[in-house]
């Protein structure tokens, strides 16, 4: 790509796509230490987490505002259209996957009292490790514009969605059996849910950045029967 | 209900609507070219067909095809000296009136060839308008300024000619702020309102095309933004072809946009999509004010 004969507005939509990679790297980070709090039943960790949280809400003021500025003063046009709607879009979604991260944690907290269970929370393990991926190639889809790598995230969340239907559903038949187990089993779906919602979120962000590389929109295809705002 | 055009030049009105069956835009044009162009169907009004015209021995366009969809606003962008507003001359002959000019190629006006050796010019540029950058008002009275054309038109009696001239004025937006001062001198108005003015004798003589050269750069914000409204309200009787530095005015007036640089159309299509996602790496380059 071309520089901008204004090498303040380079400088300026530079500073909001390294802005939003390096929220995107809080988050990461969120999710991971977040779900390896819950698994693991490490307290000290999920304090991390939601300790971490208003940094993110901070960063997405901050984001936001500087886009509008940009938005305002510079009239962007084609591509850094695109890029600046994506990186709006895609804050609200970085910001509610923190959001879920501190879901995460604050379960990971309520249930660090009680013993790890016989599985190891295998399925949610599994299923973190797969949401972890996801979060992590939507970044690297963002910044290197890689539309392969976008439309995979787009597909992974199919997978995400049926390992949550697996879980509530093998849980959900737990908590009729063992009503002992209650308290921990609620808190395992409640958290299946919210990495099922990361998995959402990361694949909102793929669609936007698939927006900004081929300018079209991938979004709610299946329900191709065309709304109209007239 | 589309209306049928004359089909020689000595039978032309001079007014109406609509456009021979057979004009619309062929998709079969696009084939074998590499510069995008509107997908979609629209009547055409101007066809323009492997257009080049030379000053002297420079070469300022090079091989243009394009059509001008009736009853919208095309504009036509691009750095200075890219031939934008050679090309917009072309379409009413005004490069006829400088010297050494040589036009090869096509231009067809509801499918008539406009270089036909039956056209009357001063009837081409009635039926295609023009209006400039600076409002060059004649130092007439404000009703003179408009009642100008239509005085040339013979037998045209006065109360039709106060009718035309309101009517013009109502159009160009100008007549609640003129209508108590007709009889003044038109160089009294802001320029503004000149241009509105020009605009208004422009249309009084009920062109089919309007061409506007730049014609709010001279004006203030406000007055450009009244331009602006005017043009979006006469594209519903005719069709506007626009030359604008302002990319900004081309995105909100146009609903095509061709993009011309060094001679050559480089990519023309719906406006939405060009400052979007243009096709053109060269689009994107100037739209987004980047090094080409």
């Amino acid at each position: 790509m071309n520089r901008h004969i204004s090498g303040q507005y380079d400088s300026e939509l530079e500073s909001v796509r390294l802005g939003f990679m390096g929220m995107g790297g809080r988050v990461e980070r969120q999710v991971q230490t977040a779900t390896r709090a819950f698994v693991t039943h490490d307290v000290e960790a999920a304090a991390t987490v939601r300790e971490g949280e208003d940094e993110i809400n901070q960063l997405e003021r901050v984001l936001d505002d500087r886009c509008i500025h940009i938005i305002a003063r510079r009239q962007p046009t084609a591509g850094d259209l695109r890029l600046l709607i994506t990186i709006m879009k895609g804050c609200i979604d970085l910001e509610r996957i923190g959001d879920e991260a501190e879901k995460i944690a604050r379960m990971a907290e309520k249930i660090s009292h009680l013993p790890l269970p016989p599985d190891q929370y295998a399925d949610v393990q599994h299923m973190r490790e797969l949401v972890i991926r996801m979060v992590a190639d939507t970044l690297d889809a963002f910044a290197r514009l890689d539309l392969e790598s976008a439309r995979s995230v787009i597909s992974a969340d199919g997978e995400v969605d049926t390992m949550f239907r697996s879980i509530d559903e093998s849980l959900s038949q737990e908590l009729h059996m063992h009503a002992d187990s209650v308290m921990q089993s609620l808190n395992t779906i409640w958290t299946a849910r919210a990495l099922e919602r990361i998995g959402d979120h990361a694949k909102n962000i793929c669609e936007h950045t698939v927006y900004l590389i081929e300018g079209t929109d991938v979004r709610h295809l299946d329900r191709g029967d065309g709304g109209t705002l007239e | 209900m589309a209306e049928q055009h004359p089909d020689n030049w000595n039978d032309y009105p001079g007014g109406g609507t609509g456009t021979p069956d057979d004009l619309a835009l062929d998709p079969g044009l696009q084939e074998g070219t590499e510069r995008p162009q509107p997908a979609v169907q629209e009547e055409i009004c101007l066809d323009v067909r492997g257009i080049s015209l030379f000053y002297g021995e420079k070469q300022a366009l090079n091989d243009i095809s394009l059509s001008i969809p009736r009853n919208r606003v095309t504009a036509f962008i691009g750095p200075s000296g890219c031939g934008k507003s050679t090309l917009l001359r072309c379409f009413n002959r005004m490069n006829d009136l400088i010297d050494d000019v040589i036009v090869t190629g096509e231009i067809r006006l509801n499918g008539l060839d406009i270089h036909d050796r039956s056209v009357d010019v001063a009837q081409l540029r009635r039926l295609v308008g023009m209006v400039f950058q600076r409002p060059n008002p004649f130092p007439k009275s404000i009703y003179d300024n408009v009642a100008y054309g239509l005085r040339l038109q013979r037998g045209m009696a006065r109360s039709e000619i106060d009718d035309r001239v309101e009517w013009g004025l109502r159009s160009a937006a100008l007549w609640e702020e003129v209508s108590d001062r007709l009889k003044e001198s038109a160089l009294e108005l802001s320029g503004g309102q000149q241009q509105r003015l020009v605009i208004a004798r422009a249309i009084a003589v009920e062109p089919e095309v309007l061409l506007l050269d730049e014609p709010a750069s001279a004006l203030d914000p406000i007055s450009t933004l009244k331009i602006e409204e005017l043009i979006h309200e006469l594209k519903d009787d005719y069709t506007i072809v626009i030359v604008t530095h302002n990319m900004h005015q081309a995105a909100r007036v146009s609903d095509f946009t061709a993009f011309l640089y060094l001679g050559e159309l480089i990519e023309h299509d719906d406006t939405d999509t060009i400052f979007t996602n243009p096709s053109r790496q060269q689009t994107e380059d100037y739209i987004t004010g980047r090094y080409g």
